[in-house]
C-alpha cells in the first residue's frame, strides 16, 4: 500500500516550505484584521507624533533635537510591542483549535512556530521602515551612513527573534488571548517606559536610574542611537547582543518545553 | 474485509480523571463507525488519539497498519480530522484557509487553488469564499472546517460531533455530505450524542460511557436491544396510571417509568403502539397524550446500563 511509501517524517526542505506557507498565512491575515495593521502602523506613528510634539520642547529644547533622541527609542519600543503580538496570535491559534488542525497535517512539527516568527520578522522590518520614513518626513536625518541603517534593521530583527521567545512562552501558558494582553500591560509597558527611550536617564530619580541603565530597552535604544545619530556603537551593540543571547538561552528552551507540553 | 482502524485497550488519564479506560475499536475499510456517548464519555479523547494529537497512556492503535504513535507522520497523511469545534483561521477567507492547507500538504499553487475552489463549491461556500471566516455562520464554519479536512483527499475521515449545535436543516445537509463521502469510498469514524444520527449514518455503532465501550453492533442490533423509540402515555385521569403502567409494561415487555403522570417505556417493535392504543381503549382509559419518538441518548443509556447518563462534572483546565 502507498502508505508505507510515505516518508516517516518531513525533511528539512519540506519543513522550510511549511514555514513559508505559514508565514504567508500570518501576513495575509493582517489584511482582514485591521486592528493588527493599526498596531503595526498607526500606533508607532502616533507615539512618534505625540511624544515629539508634546514632550520634545520640554525634554530636548526643540522638536527636531528630540526626534533624533526619541526615534531610535520608539523603534525599539515598537519592536517589543509588535513582538508581543506573537503571543496573542499564538494563543488564539491554540485556543481556537487552529493548532490542532495544523498538528493533524503531515507537516514539520516546528513549522507553525517558525512560521509565526518568520512573519513577525517581516512585520518588524515594515514597522522599522515606516517609522524611519515618517521620522524623515518630520525632519529626522540619519547622521551616519547606509550601514548604520542596515545595522539598525539587523539589530532590531535579532532582538525581536530573541524576545519572541518570551512572547511564545506567554502565549503558550496563557489560557486565553486576553490574558496575554494583560501581561503586555502589566510587564511590557512598565519595562519599556522605565528606560531612556522617551527621556534621558539623568532626568529620572536616582533610585530609578540604576534600573534604567541596565534595562535592555535602554541599551538597545542607545545602540540604535549610535548607529543612526553617531556616537558610541560598539559597547551598546555588544551589550544588546548579550541581552538578546540571554533572552534566547533562558526563554527559548522554556517556551519550547511548555509548547510541547501543551500541544 | 480489512480494518482501516484498530484500537486495543486505549487508556488516557488526566490526573485522577480516567478519560479512556481500555477502549477497543475496529473500523472496516469503507464503512462508517458511529461512536455514541454522552458528554464526557471520552469520544473526543479517543478521536484525538487516533488522529495523533494525543498519546495514549496505554494500549495501541493502528491506522491502515501504521501505529498512531510510532508512525504519526504517515498516519497524518492518511487521515482528515474535523474536530468538535471548528478549527478554521477566522482571520483568513474561506479560500485562503483551504489554500494554506493545500500548500502545507505539498500541492502546487495551481492545484491548491483549484482544489479550494472545488471544495468551496461542493460545500455551497462559493459566495462566501472571499470573506473572512469570522463573518461565517456556525454552519458555514463547520462546512469550511470539513472542507479543510478534505483538501488532501484523505481515505479516512474523523468527524467529532459534526452536527452538534447545527439547526435541523444544516444537520441534514451535513448528513448528505457524509453520505456522499462514504459513497466515494472514504472510511468514516464519527462521534455523536444523537442516536438518530448514528442510526442514519453508521454501519456499526459503539456506545461508550465513562471511557468504556458498553455496547456495540449494527444500528438494527442496538435498537432491538435497547429500544430505539420511546413511548409516552399520559392518562387524562392520574388515577388510571396503574392500568396504563401495566398495559404498557406488558406490551413492551419492560418496566416503564413514571414521570410527572406520564408513563414512559422503550419500544423495540413497531406493533407496540397500536397494541397499546387498543388495550387502553378496551380498558376505557382516556388518554391525554400518546407519543412515539426516537429515544434520547439518556433513554438508550438507561436501558443499556440501568443508570442515566449523568453529566460528568467538568474538570477544571490544567
Ligand atoms: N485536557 C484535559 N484535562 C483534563 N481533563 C480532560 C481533558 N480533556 C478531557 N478531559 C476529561 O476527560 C473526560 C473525557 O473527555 P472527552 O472530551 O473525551 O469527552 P467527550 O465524550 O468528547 O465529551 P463531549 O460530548 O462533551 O465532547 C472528561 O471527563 C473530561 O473532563
Ligand atoms: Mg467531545
Amino acid at each position: 500500500m502507498s502508505a508505507v511509501a510515505l516518508p516517516a517524517r518531513p525533511g528539512a526542505v519540506a519543513g522550510v516550505k511549511n514555514t513559508l506557507t505559514l508565514a504567508w498565512r500570518s501576513l495575509v491575515s493582517v489584511k482582514h484584521n485591521p486592528m493588527e495593521l493599526l498596531d503595526l502602523s498607526i500606533q508607532p506613528i502616533m507615539f512618534l507624533l505625540l511624544f515629539t510634539y508634546t514632550l520634545g520642547g520640554a525634554i530636548s529644547g526643540s522638536t527636531s533635537a528630540y526626534l533624533s533622541f526619541a526615534l531610535p527609542g520608539i523603534l525599539v519600543q515598537n519592536t517589543i510591542f509588535a513582538t508581543m503580538n506573537i503571543g496573542i496570535l499564538l494563543n488564539t491559534d491554540l485556543t481556537k483549535g487552529v493548532f490542532d488542525r495544523l498538528r493533524s497535517l503531515p507537516i514539520a512539527r516546528w513549522a507553525p512556530l517558525a512560521g509565526r516568527i518568520a512573519a513577525d520578522t517581516v512585520k518588524q522590518a515594515w514597522s522599522v521602515a515606516l517609522l524611519l520614513g515618517v521620522g524623515m518626513l518630520l525632519g529626522f536625518r540619519v547622521q551616519t551612513s547606509f550601514w548604520g541603517v542596515l545595522g539598525t534593521f539587523g539589530l532590531m530583527i535579532v532582538f525581536c527573534l530573541a524576545i519572541a521567545w518570551v512572547a511564545v512562552l506567554v502565549g503558550v501558558i496563557a489560557s486565553e488571548p486576553d490574558k496575554v494582553q494583560i501581561f503586555m500591560f502589566a510587564v511590557v509597558f512598565p519595562l519599556t517606559f522605565t528606560s531612556n527611550i522617551f527621556a534621558p536617564t539623568e532626568s529620572m530619580p536616582h533610585w530609578l536610574q540604576h534600573w534604567v541603565k541596565i534595562n535592555p530597552v535602554t541599551i538597545v535604544a542607545d545602540a540604535v542611537r549610535g548607529m543612526l545619530n553617531g556616537g558610541p556603537v560598539a559597547t551598546p551593540v555588544i551589550q544588546s547582543l548579550l541581552w538578546a543571547a540571554g533572552f534566547l538561552v533562558v526563554f527559548a528552551p522554556l517556551a519550547v518545553w511548555r509548547f510541547r507540553r501543551r500541544v | 474485509m480489512t480494518n482501516a482502524i484498530v484500537a486495543e485497550g486505549l487508556v488516557k488519564r488526566y490526573g485522577s480523571t480516567v478519560a479512556l479506560d481500555g477502549v477497543d475499536l475496529a473500523v472496516r475499510t469503507g464503512s462508517v463507525l458511529g461512536v455514541l456517548g454522552p458528554n464526557g464519555a471520552g469520544k473526543t479523547t479517543a478521536v484525538r488519539i487516533l488522529a495523533t494529537l494525543l498519546r495514549p497512556d496505554a494500549g495501541r492503535a493502528t491506522v491502515h497498519g501504521l501505529d498512531v504513535v510510532k508512525d504519526a507522520h504517515r498516519v497524518r497523511s492518511l487521515v482528515g480530522l474535523t474536530g468538535q469545534y471548528a478549527s478554521v483561521d477566522e482571520t483568513l477567507t474561506g479560500t485562503e484557509n483551504l489554500l494554506m492547507i493545500g500548500r502545507l500538504i505539498g500541492m502546487s499553487r495551481k492545484d491548491a487553488r483549484a482544489r479550494a475552489a472545488r471544495l468551496l463549491a461542493d460545500f455551497s461556500l462559493s459566495d462566501a469564499a472571499e470573506r473572512a471566516a469570522k463573518t461565517y455562520s456556525g454552519g458555514m464554519r463547520r462546512r469550511l472546517d470539513l472542507a479543510a479536512s478534505l483538501v488532501g483527499r484523505p481515505r479516512l475521515l474523523y468527524l467529532d460531533e459534526p452536527t452538534t449545535g447545527l439547526d435541523p436543516r444544516a444537520r441534514i445537509e451535513m448528513w448528505e455530505i457524509v453520505r456522499t463521502l462514504v459513497a466515494d469510498g472514504v472510511t468514516v469514524l464519527l462521534t455523536t450524542q444523537y442516536l438518530d444520527e448514528a442510526d442514519q449514518l453508521a454501519d456499526e455503532i459503539v456506545v461508550i460511557d465513562h471511557g468504556k465501550v458498553i455496547a456495540g453492533g449494527t444500528p438494527a442490533e442496538l435498537k432491538s436491544r435497547t429500544g430505539a423509540q420511546t413511548l409516552a402515555v399520559r392518562p387524562v385521569d392520574p388515577r388510571d396510571l396503574p392500568i396504563v403502567l401495566s398495559v404498557v409494561g406488558e406490551v413492551t415487555r419492560s418496566t416503564p417509568e413514571v414521570d410527572d403522570n406520564v408513563v414512559i417505556a422503550q419500544v423495540t417493535e413497531a406493533a407496540a403502539l397500536p397494541a397499546v392504543v387498543r388495550r387502553l381503549d378496551d380498558a376505557e382509559v382516556e388518554v391525554a397524550e400518546l407519543t412515539l419518538r426516537t429515544s434520547t441518548m439518556d433513554e438508550v443509556f438507561l436501558s443499556l446500563t440501568g443508570h442515566r447518563a449523568e453529566l460528568t462534572p467538568e474538570v477544571a483546565a490544567p
